[in-house]
C-alpha cells in the first residue's frame, strides 16, 4: 500500500473522480468546523490587504488614528496625489523597464538550455543541472559586492543596464529551471515526429516545441518579471538617484526616517499590487507546477 | 506531476545523465557527436552568462573575502583621477574574525531559528489548509483564492503593509488589542516582539505557496488508495500516516528545500519591516552581510566573507538533505 502510494503518487492525470459520497454527507458539526477554520484562515490572509485598500481611501493623515474605523471620508485623494505630485509614475516606468528587459533577456537566453537539459542526455548534463540549482541558493550578499564593484568600474552604477545585468544573474538560471520543468511535460513523441520529418534538433525546438510551450514561457516570464519588479537589495544599493529609483526603493522614501506618508504609501501599494495580483491569480496554478516539477526531477 | 510519467516512458530514467545510446537505431559515433554538439550549443548561452555574470563575480567575491578591501582602499575613479586599489591579501583573516566573533554565533543562531520556525509553520499550516481544501466543499475556489492572496501581492508591498499594521502607535493590530482591553505591544521596537513580528510576516507570505504545492500533491494521490484503506478499517490517522505522508513525499522534499533556501535568504521582509532592528536583534545573516557592504564605511571584504559563509552553509545543508533523502530511497 505504502509503496503503491509513492509510485503512483505522481500520476496527476490518473486522479480518480470525486468521491462517490454525497456532497453533504459530513456531519453538520464537522462541516461547521471546517468552514469556520477556513473562514478564519481566509480572514487572516485577506485582512492586511483589505486594510491597505481601506487606508488608501482615507484622507492623507487619517492613518494617524488610534481607533479602528473602516471608512473615514472615503476618497481617491491619495491616488490623485501619488499620480500627480510624486515621482511615483517615474518609478513605475523605471520598474517596468527594468523588469521587462530582465524578462525578455532572461527568457530568450534560457529557453534553449531548458530544452537541452529536458531532452538530451549529454556529457555535462549533470553539471548544468547542478549549476542551475546552486545558483538558486546564492544569497544576495555573495554577488552584490563584486557586481557592484564591477558596475562601478564600468560606470553602470545608477544606470538601468547595470541593474538588469545584476538581475540576470538570478533570472537566467531560474528561467532555465522553470522551462525545463515545462518542456518535460511536452510529449517526447512530438520531437521524434519532427526528427522523422527531417528537422534538426534546433529546428524541432524552434518550430515545434517552442510554439507548444507558450504557456510555460509565459509563466517563466511572468515569474521573472515579478522577481525583478519586487527586488529590493540590488535596487537599493545600485540606484542612487531619485529619478532612477525602482518602486521598491522609491516607496521606502514615503516612510523614511523623517516623514511617514502612509496615505501615499498605501495608495501606491494598491496601484502596484492590483495588476500584479490579478495576473498572479490567473497563472498561479501553472506557477506551482513549474516550480515543483522542475525540482522534483533533477 | 505528469512529467514523471512522460519522462519515465520516453526519456529513460537515468538520473545522472550519463551519455546513453539513443533508442532509435542511430547509435553510431557520428550521430552521437552531432547530438551532443546541438545540446552544447543550446546550453551555451546560459553557460556563457553564468560564467561571465555569476562565475566571475563569484571568484572575485571569494578573492575579496581573502583581502582587507573596504570603501577606503578600493580603487576608484574620481573625475580625471584614477586612484589605484591599495587593499592587501590577508588570507583567511576575515573568516577567522567572523567565526570567532560573538556576532556570528548570535546571527547564525537567530537565522537558524528564523528558518526552522518559518519553514515549519509554512509547511504545517500549508499542509493543514491543503487538506481542508482537498475535501469536497462549498465555496472551495473562493477560499482558495483568498488564501492565495498573500502570495499574489509583491513581497515588498506586503512588508510595507505589515509595517503599518504593526505600528506601535497607529497600527490596527494594537488598536484591536486596545479595543478588547489589552495593552498594545511595541511590535517593532522590542527585540523579542520584533522577531515574532518578522516571523509572522514571513509566515503570512509563505503559507500560500506551500498550500498550493501540497494541494497539487494531495490531488495526485489516487482516491482508490483511501477507499481501499477505509474498507480495510484504517483510521483517519492511519490513512494520513500511510497514504498521505508517503504520497506527498516527492512534493514535500522539494518545497521544504526551496522554502528553506528562500527563507534563509529572505531579504525584503527583514530589511523593510524592521531594518534588522531594534539594535540589530532581528538581523539575519543575509541582511547583516548586506549592511556591512552598503552602510557606514563599506566593508567589502567582510561582507564578501559573510556571503561565502552563507553560501557554504546552504550548499552543505542541501547536500545533507539530499543524502538524507536518498538514504530513504528517494531519488530526488
Amino acid at each position: 500500500m505504502v509503496s503503491a502510494a509513492t509510485t503512483t503518487g505522481h500520476a496527476a492525470g490518473r486522479r480518480a473522480a470525486k468521491p462517490s459520497k454525497g456532497r453533504f454527507s459530513r456531519r453538520p458539526a464537522a462541516s461547521l468546523a471546517l468552514h469556520v477554520t477556513l473562514i478564519v484562515a481566509s480572514l487572516c490572509a485577506v485582512f492586511p490587504v483589505a486594510w491597505l485598500v481601506l487606508t488608501s481611501l482615507k484622507p492623507r493623515n487619517a492613518w494617524q488614528s488610534s481607533t479602528v474605523q473602516l471608512f473615514v471620508e472615503p476618497s481617491l485623494a491619495n491616488y490623485a496625489q501619488v499620480l500627480g505630485d510624486t515621482a511615483f509614475p517615474r518609478w513605475l516606468a523605471n520598474s517596468l523597464l527594468v523588469a521587462a528587459l530582465t524578462t525578455v533577456l532572461g527568457v530568450s537566453i534560457a529557453a534553449s538550455t531548458g530544452y537541452a537539459v529536458s531532452r538530451f542526455r549529454f556529457p555535462g548534463h549533470g553539471s548544468v543541472m547542478w549549476m542551475l540549482l546552486i545558483t538558486q541558493m546564492f544569497p544576495v550578499a555573495i554577488l552584490i559586492v563584486p557586481i557592484y564593484n564591477l558596475m562601478a568600474g564600468l560606470g553602470l552604477i545608477n544606470q538601468f543596464p547595470g541593474l538588469v545585468i545584476a538581475y540576470l544573474t538570478s533570472a537566467v538560471p531560474f528561467c532555465a529551471w522553470m522551462m525545463k520543468g515545462y518542456f518535460d511535460t511536452v510529449p517526447k513523441e512530438i520531437d521524434e515526429a519532427g526528427r522523422v520529418d527531417g528537422l534538426s534538433p534546433f529546428g524541432t525546438f524552434w518550430r515545434l516545441i517552442l510554439p507548444l510551450s507558450k504557456p510555460g514561457l509565459a509563466v517563466a516570464a511572468f515569474y521573472s518579471f515579478i522577481t525583478a519588479w519586487a527586488e529590493v537589495a540590488y535596487a537599493t544599493a545600485f540606484m542612487t538617484g531619485d529619478d532612477k529609483y525602482t518602486l521598491a526603493v522609491g516607496l521606502a522614501q514615503f516612510v523614511g526616517q523623517h516623514k511617514a506618508e502612509w496615505g501615499l504609501l498605501t495608495a501606491s501599494s494598491v496601484l502596484i499590487a492590483v495588476p500584479a495580483a490579478v495576473v498572479f491569480l490567473l497563472v498561479q496554478r501553472h506557477l506551482v507546477t513549474g516550480l515543483t516539477a522542475g525540482a522534483t526531477k533533477s | 506531476m505528469t512529467t514523471q510519467v512522460v519522462d519515465g516512458t520516453a526519456a529513460g530514467t537515468d538520473p545522472r545523465g550519463r551519455a546513453r545510446q539513443p533508442r532509435r537505431r542511430q547509435g553510431r559515433a557520428g550521430r552521437f557527436l552531432t547530438r551532443h554538439w546541438y545540446a552544447w550549443a543550446m546550453c551555451a548561452p546560459v553557460v556563457i552568462v553564468a560564467i561571465v555574470l555569476i562565475g566571475y563575480p563569484l571568484v572575485r567575491g571569494v578573492y575579496l573575502s581573502l583581502t582587507d578591501a573596504t570603501e577606503a582602499n578600493m580603487g576608484r575613479t574620481i573625475g580625471m583621477n584614477v586612484i589605484p586599489s591599495t587593499y592587501e591579501f590577508v588570507g583567511l583573516g576575515n573568516y577567522v574574525d567572523i567565526v570567532t566573533s560573538a556576532e556570528f554565533l548570535s546571527r547564525l543562531g537567530w537565522t537558524v531559528v528564523w528558518t526552522v520556525v518559518c519553514v515549519a509553520l509554512h509547511y504545517g499550516l500549508g499542509l493543514g489548509l491543503a487538506m481542508l481544501l482537498n475535501r469536497p466543499l462549498r465555496f472551495r475556489s473562493l477560499y482558495r483564492m483568498m488564501l492565495v492572496l498573500p502570495w499574489a501581492v509583491p513581497a515588498f508591498v506586503s512588508a510595507f503593509i505589515w509595517r503599518y499594521l504593526l505600528n506601535g502607535e497607529f497600527g490596527v493590530i494594537n488598536a484591536l488589542l486596545r479595543t478588547v482591553g489589552l495593552p498594545g505591544v511595541d511590535w517593532l521596537d522590542q527585540p523579542l516582539w520584533a522577531k515574532v513580528s518578522v516571523i509572522t510576516v514571513n509566515v503570512w507570505l509563505g503559507v500560500p505557496f506551500m498550500m498550493l504545492a501540497l494541494l497539487g500533491g494531495l490531488q495526485a494521490i489516487p482516491r482508490e488508495l483511501y477507499e481501499a484503506a477505509e474498507v480495510d478499517g484504517a483510521s483517519p490517522w492511519q490513512r494520513f500516516r500511510h497514504i498521505t505522508v508517503p504520497g506527498l513525499r516527492p512534493v514535500s522534499s522539494t518545497v521544504v528545500l526551496l522554502g528553506t533556501i528562500w527563507t534563509f535568504n529572505q531579504f525584503p521582509v527583514i530589511y523593510l519591516v524592521t531594518k534588522g532592528g531594534p539594535g540589530g536583534s532581528s538581523e539575519i545573516l543575509v541582511t547583516y552581510a548586506y549592511r556591512q557592504a552598503f552602510e557606514g564605511i563599506r566593508n567589502y571584504s567582510g561582507s564578501a566573507a559573510w556571503g561565502v559563509l552563507i553560501l557554504v552553509l546552504l550548499v552543505a545543508m542541501a547536500v545533507v538533505y539530499r543524502r538524507a533523502l536518498s538514504r530513504q530511497g528517494e531519488a530526488w
